[in-house]
């Protein structure tokens, strides 16, 4: 079963996604903009994306940063540089709501 | 637009018709950061969803009511996403570790049956709860006061499980793993230790049972960890695995999350873990709730109100619960209610008069048996840890 998740995973992660989401989480579309697909996609691999509008209030651009590199890191998101910068602006640009 | 406060009420409705609900639920709204709808999980009542998956969803004020949170109102907590459904026939504990003397594995036949039955109440919080009102704020699930509750667990402690396996000399923490998984292999496996006096503490326990009841899927089925003081962190649950281990457990939940600045706080110090910078978090403070009203409830003028609530510490038990109206200056004893033992919290009960119209800001702070009390300001920390400081409340009479 794990073996099964983790193969389609790194194959082909929106199908990785879409296995282990629970109904619910997909009433959840992030905002429009450049980057979002790639968003969706990397960010719902071992979460629902619910944790990215439930954070934004703390976020700025650099806390960001630092999650991104969290997950990469620490949790082994399978997220490559380029990647990652794309993914950096989407969230920065779109749910960076810490005042 | 839909405020969050209607959505709120909206999903509360149900709740606001029940006899226990607690004033002015729609104020709460306005004022919890980040609320969410209600949403039932599956064998639960609805809970406030903090995330779809993992599952996080903390319970109601409401359902911190009762004396005994109800097994399906009690909290539900989870870091990795694959969370699987236990067959209890064929489930095993296996305890071992290089400090094992005569490793084993044993069934829930052979846990139930084989040794003396335990049940004690206690108060299980996660770290992180109120993390979402601490200031300024922090990343992480954003839980208001709902990520605890109260219950009766029944098991066996944890002691007889590890004396039966032989504690070597030398042995320094036990290790515990549940049968959750990460969706990756690459993301680090839920994992946590104690040290071994805790372990062999008479009151830590592997519990089958809450509230009289087979522990529920999502609270850990069929055996749990119980750390009677100590932060959810600890009770590990759908426990699979126990290691007696001669070394400090070096894995991520342990080495880099759940810890603390090194003496930030007062609490018992899990010294194999500590490092000069950082050290685990360890007991849950003395802190209080109010459970009877939120801000800006409305008060009828020269009404009899009774304010209620809870409190409870890391295991020194409640001595006192004091009541402020007068911002601060004086301080009246609340009235305690039954000692479910030193473990449980306790709930506390004062006759609130409002004899004049306007604001009025209540302010409760309890106090433990070792002298602890609730501090007025907030100590900052990375992780969004220990929020204790005094609650107040302003109510609106009228
Ligand atoms: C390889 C798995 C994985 C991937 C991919 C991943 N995360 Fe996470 N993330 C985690 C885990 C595990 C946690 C901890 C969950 C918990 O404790 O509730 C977490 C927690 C978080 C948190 C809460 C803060 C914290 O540090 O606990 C945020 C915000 C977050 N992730 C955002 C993201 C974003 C944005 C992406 C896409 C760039 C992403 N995650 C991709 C595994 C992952």
């Amino acid at each position: 079963m794990r073996r099964t998740l983790v193969i389609a995973c790194t194959a082909l992660l929106a199908a990785a996604a879409a296995v282990a989401a629970v109904a619910g989480e997909q009433s959840l579309t992030l905002h429009e903009g450049a980057g979002r697909d790639l968003t969706a996609g990397r960010c719902a691999i071992c979460h629902s994306l619910d944790y990215i509008p439930n954070n934004a209030p703390v976020m700025d651009r650099t806390g960001w940063q630092k999650i991104i590199q969290k997950m990469r890191e620490r949790f082994g998101a399978p997220i490559s540089d380029p990647e990652a910068q794309q993914i950096l602006d989407y969230l920065a640009g779109n749910y960076a709501g810490k005042s | 637009m839909t405020t969050r406060r209607e959505l709120l009420l909206a999903a509360a409705g149900g709740w606001l018709l029940g006899s226990t609900a607690p004033a002015g639920v729609g104020a709460l709204a306005a004022e919890a950061p980040g609320a969410e709808p209600l949403e039932a999980l599956p064998g639960k009542k609805p809970l406030i969803r903090r995330a779809w998956r993992p599952p996080n969803y903390e319970t109601p004020l409401e359902g911190l009511v009762p004396l005994y949170t109800p097994n399906d109102l009690f909290f539900v907590r989870y870091h990795l996403a694959v969370i699987p459904e236990i067959d209890a026939d064929t489930w095993r504990l296996k305890v071992g570790g290089a400090a094992a003397q005569r490793p084993m594995d044993l069934t829930l036949h052979d846990l139930k049956h084989g040794f003396e039955r335990v049940t004690l109440t206690a108060v299980n919080q996660c770290s992180g709860n109120r993390r979402g009102l601490f200031s300024p704020r922090v990343p992480g699930v954003q839980w208001g006061n709902g990520a605890m509750g109260n219950a009766e667990w029944s098991g066996v402690r944890l002691r007889d499980v590890l004396g039966k396996a032989g504690v070597a000399a030398g042995a320094v923490e036990v290790v515990f793993n549940g049968a959750d998984l990460p969706v990756l292999p690459a993301t680090p496996d839920f994992l946590k230790s104690l040290p071994i006096e805790r372990a062999l503490d008479e009151n830590t326990l592997v519990a089958f049972e809450m509230n009289g009841k087979a522990l529920p899927h999502l609270n850990g089925a069929p055996a749990r960890l119980i750390v009677p003081g100590w932060t959810g962190t600890y009770w590990v649950k759908h426990l699979t695995e126990v290691r007696i281990e001669p070394a400090p457990f070096d894995g991520f939940w342990m080495k880099s999350a759940y810890r603390l600045p090194t003496g930030a706080f007062p609490s018992v110090r899990f010294k194999t873990q500590e490092t000069p910078e950082t050290t685990p978090i360890t007991e849950m403070l003395v802190n209080s709730l109010i459970t009877s009203h939120v801000n800006g409830a409305h008060l009828k003028r020269g009404a009899h109100v009774e304010l209620a609530g809870k409190a409870w510490d890391g295991g020194a038990g409640i001595a006192a619960v004091e009541v402020s109206i007068d911002g601060r200056q004086s301080w009246q004893a609340a009235t305690l209610g039954r000692d479910l033992g030193r473990f449980g919290w306790r709930e506390f009960r004062y006759r609130l008069d409002a004899p004049q119209p306007g604001p009025l800001t209540v302010a409760v702070r309890a106090r433990s048996r070792d002298g602890a009390t609730q501090p007025e300001k907030l100590t900052v920390n990375p992780g969004g840890y220990h929020d204790n400081i005094v609650q107040t409340v302003t109510l609106d009479v009228g």
